[in-house]
């Protein structure tokens, strides 16, 4: 992280406190552009997953429901699946209402995988659903919905 | 050392199908392209965009990574152990660096 040298000025400085000086360093990552709506990310799912039904269920999320630093959410993945070669996850795909591009990550599995489970962390510009969808074998499609409140986002501005 | 030097927590021995639990980590600022310095620069876009787990060179979990990953990926997933071998992780970055690192495992049955 050190290749980014941020100067402020004494005023600036101040205005910011010491405090948040570290978190300026990862902090403005959506501040110079727009963000998409919940309309977008269900299109981009929609362009993921293909032309199928998706129905609510066999996916779990774990995300905190209110979060000080948008920076980095915990996020955990459960789902329902025997994971066996006839009936497994074939991907998981996060993807945020209101960040600035909708997608946030997507994991491919394999039965070898033992079970279709993730956890990472992730950036929230701002207070968002977050949605995680199981695209499963035999090519149905499953998904789920959390929302977390973020008290200073990923954009600076809650 | 390397500052991007990739940092997996997973056992070493396991029985033969036993569920694996692999932690990774590697350091990287996953710099979204968005972001300005302090002068008003627009800082380049530098992603890891692809990680890829094989064992014995057969792939066995992958994940593509967006703007919305957070810096220094922190990534924990699954994995049924079919016989001893190595498992390879590799980190694919925007500017087509790639980190590899590498883990052997055994198999214990007792």
């Amino acid at each position: 992280m050190t290749q980014h040298i941020i100067s402020l000025s004494r005023r600036e400085v101040l205005r910011y406190g010491g405090a948040t000086l570290a978190l300026l360093a990862v902090g403005p990552m959506f501040s110079t552009t727009a963000e998409a709506s919940p309309k977008e990310a269900k299109a981009k799912l929609a362009q993921l997953t293909g032309d199928v039904d998706i129905i609510k269920g066999r996916i779990h999320i774990t995300l905190p429901r209110l979060s000080h630093d948008g920076t980095r959410v915990r996020i955990m993945i459960k789902t329902d699946s025997p994971m066996t070669p006839d009936d497994y996850v074939r991907a998981i795909h996060i993807l945020g209402e209101r960040n600035t591009v909708p997608e946030i990550a997507s994991f491919q599995f394999t039965p070898q995988s033992g079970k279709a489970e993730i956890i990472t962390r992730i950036r929230l510009a701002k207070s968002q659903t977050i949605i995680a969808a199981a695209e499963m074998s035999d090519g149905s499609v499953y998904m789920a919905k959390a929302r977390c409140n973020i008290a200073r986002g990923a954009g600076g501005c809650g | 050392m390397n500052p991007l030097t990739p940092r997996i927590k997973m056992p070493s021995q396991a029985r033969l199908d036993e569920i694996i639990t692999i932690k990774t980590k590697v350091r990287h600022p996953m710099e979204t392209g968005w972001r300005k310095d302090g002068d008003g620069n627009a800082v380049p876009r530098n992603r890891i965009n692809w990680f890829i787990c094989r064992f014995e060179g057969v792939e066995v979990f992958s994940s593509t990574f967006h703007s919305g990953v957070s810096a220094d990926p922190y990534l924990v997933f699954y994995n049924k152990v079919s016989g001893a071998g190595t498992y390879t992780f590799e980190w694919h970055v925007d500017d087509n660096s790639v980190l590899i690192a590498s883990v052997p495992m055994e198999i214990n049955n007792i």
